[in-house]
């Protein structure tokens, strides 16, 4: 009998503690451009709550939207908007919208070899360069030699987000060379006088970013911190997070109006983004 | 006969390191029934592989996938005048999906179809399935191009699923890593096989073989960092990653693939054949161009063929080092972009069940069938090449 009421009490124990790990637990998955900061939210948030667990994994924004749909993530990290297909998938799913909360801003910086004497470019050249019209550096007011093209995949949002805004939705070069991501085009660019390729905020050696123009009246804009802010610099973006509304309260609710509090976003700067305007963020 | 073989035994007592005896041996047959079973496995494994990733390009094959941006939406205020049907098909629902959906739910989708149709370009070729065979493998002149060409766009408005540029790139990469691997490896066996002193055998073979330990994305590295620049110096070329650094990355892959089955094949020559060549005046070198390679051709040729599909099925080589711009060209000192690196890069993001999904699945399956051919071809020739020398066939 006492044996038992032992046996009967260990299973509790074990029930207990399995569900109450399970309650404190959040799943984040989604943009690999994402996935360094969410670590650093997730890293600072379990510091402050011992009691939550929060397991980050990248893969891309289609990942995540995927595993959103298969509701084995509760929240998904995204460097673009859901596609209508996804968020049609998301309704069969669970019978709502997901909803979309941005998180961060990025700034995209263009990238040329610091050999090159072109110091700034309008979006209209930056157009012609990636598109594959413009095929010379002379033609922007450089040297005569040829233009190579450095991109991403186009698994990548930063790419969707380039063609986007700066192609205008005009396809890119087919000799345009991708690349896995923006540390291999700063150290493709570093390599080759004639390359030009564009990324995230980062910096590294032999490559310089030029300054952006809207159009030829405008003044050239530098993607500094405070111009990506106030938006002047005109080549940047959201990051967002999307959730199940139906899993948006408890836990993962709480995070996730930290992220967007004062707090969180002071994480944001760390890892080379742009916090949110004062508007979009959550008085936590 | 056998009885009298059972008296002789015990009286020899030579021990041979068996027990000898017929007594059943319970473990030993569980054992062997686990080993065939996990050898099924392995073959179940080949075709579970393939049934899956067919039947993700299926839906494809048999042109049930529509891409074309523009299709014909169904307005809002419509929604209680469309017929159940149509609207369950129009919002690419099951039955038993449609009955147990509410209203409100229904009004969610027909909203994102309208969004999607709201992206879609006011454009001639928004109305074309670009997943149809002819836009998959023939030149189209697409809205803003000059004139037809073969493209490969699959994130954009309207999506060009042309294959012919990933196919060409793959060919070129693996023509390149061929040319590079095969008469390094070919003579490295020949040597290794037939010239070398015992001692130099040793080193030598041992050290080819270690280079198919490292890992492809170590040697795709050093391609990107070291061969990339190195070749470009050399040769001056305009693109700094192209088919060319991607084929000589990738011909440090199959190296050691080519060269020992090759060994292989070569040493399983008999002696005989080299004594005899010998003892009529040949050299050595005489006796192993002129011998031994003749009769193990078949080996070679299996050898080369599996470096094919070696080459073929390598990724993070041509990922790295190849450039990855989808161009439809075969200048080797062009940039590049191979199927595996494709699917590899592409599939992170793409849309769950959409085209371009089933595009990658079907390229994937397409891989697939290549490798499994070139591997089955080789595999049937060094089976004949075995029978040869053992004087069977």
């Amino acid at each position: 009998m006492k044996k038992n009421i032992l046996h009967i009490l260990t299973f509790g124990l074990i029930l207990g503690a399995f569900i109450t790990a399970r309650a404190g637990q959040i799943t984040v998955k989604g943009s690999d451009t994402l996935v360094i900061l969410a670590q650093k939210w997730a890293e600072t948030y379990m510091n402050q709550h011992a009691d939550v667990k929060i397991q980050v994994t990248g893969g891309g924004s289609g990942i995540g939207f995927a595993a959103l749909q298969a509701q084995t993530t509760d929240l998904c990290d995204s460097s673009r908007k859901a596609r209508p297909a996804e968020i049609a998938h998301c309704i069969k799913a669970f019978g709502k919208l997901p909803t979309e909360y941005k998180v961060a801003m990025d700034g995209l910086s263009v990238y040329v070899n610091e050999d090159c004497p072109v110091k700034e470019l309008t979006l209209d050249q930056l157009q012609g360069i990636f598109t594959g019209k413009i095929k010379n550096w002379k033609d922007v007011g450089g040297a005569n030699a040829p233009i190579t093209i450095y991109s991403r995949e186009n698994s990548s949002g930063t790419y969707e987000f380039f063609k986007e805004h700066v192609l205008k939705g005009n396809d890119f070069a087919s000799s345009a060379q991708t690349m896995p991501g923006t540390a291999a085009i700063i150290q493709a660019v570093g390599k080759d006088k004639g390359g030009i390729g564009y990324g995230g905020a980062a910096f590294g050696t032999g490559v310089k970013h030029v300054n952006v123009k809207k159009d030829d009246a405008s003044p050239a804009i530098e993607p500094t911190e405070e111009n990506v802010e106030n938006q002047t610099y005109p080549i940047w973006r959201y990051l967002y997070v999307y959730v199940n509304p139906a899993l948006d309260k408890d836990d993962a609710g709480a995070y996730l109006k930290w992220i967007r509090s004062d707090d969180g976003q002071k994480i944001v700067k760390d890892v080379g983004y742009y916090p949110l305007p004062k508007n979009y963020r959550s008085n936590h | 006969m056998s009885q009298n073989n059972n008296q002789t035994k015990p009286d020899r007592q030579v021990w041979t390191g068996i027990k000898r005896g017929q007594s059943w041996h319970p473990v030993e047959w569980v054992a062997e029934k686990l080993i065939f079973l996990v050898s099924l496995t392995a073959i179940v494994m080949v075709f579970l592989i393939f049934a899956f990733v067919t039947r993700e390009a299926v839906p494809l094959l048999l042109g049930q996938i529509n891409s074309a941006a523009t299709q014909t939406v169904i307005p809002l205020a419509d929604m209680d005048k469309t017929p159940p049907e149509v609207l369950q098909a129009y919002l690419e629902l099951t039955p038993e999906q449609f009955a147990s959906m509410d209203r409100d739910t229904k009004l969610l989708l027909m909203q994102t179809k309208l969004d999607a149709a709201k992206e879609a370009p006011d454009d001639k070729d928004a109305r074309i399935n670009t997943t149809e065979w002819r836009y998959l493998f023939l030149p189209y002149k697409w809205t803003g191009y000059e004139q037809p060409s073969f493209i490969w766009q699959p994130v954009s408005t309207i999506k060009k699923y042309n294959i012919v540029p990933l196919i060409v790139g793959s060919i070129k990469a693996t023509v390149v890593a061929l040319l590079f691997a095969v008469p390094l490896a070919l003579a490295a066996a020949i040597y290794v096989s037939q010239l070398a002193r015992p001692k130099f055998k040793e080193v030598i073979k041992p050290a080819i073989e270690l280079l198919s330990g490292v890992p492809s994305v170590v040697v795709g590295f050093f391609a990107l960092i070291v061969i990339a620049t190195v070749l470009q110096k050399t040769f001056g070329y305009e693109s700094r990653l192209n088919a060319f650094v991607a084929g000589i990355g990738l011909g440090f892959a199959i190296i050691p693939v080519v060269f020992s089955i090759a060994e292989d094949a070569l040493t399983s020559v008999p002696r005989s054949f080299t004594q005899a060549a010998l003892a009529l005046g040949a050299s050595r070198w005489q006796a192993a161009w002129q011998v031994v390679l003749p009769a193990a051709i078949p080996g070679v040729f299996a050898a080369i063929v599996l470096g094919f599909g070696r080459a073929m099925g390598e990724t993070m080589i041509v990922l790295l080092a190849s450039g990855n711009a989808s161009i439809m060209s075969w200048n080797l000192f062009d940039s590049a972009r191979t199927i595996t690196a494709t699917i590899a890069a592409e599939m992170g993001e793409v849309v769950a069940g959409g085209d371009h999904y089933r595009i990658l699945f079907l390229i994937g399956s397409l891989l697939f069938v290549v490798t499994f051919l070139s591997n089955m071809a080789a595999q049937m020739v060094m089976e004949r090449l075995k029978k040869r020398l053992e004087g069977k066939a």
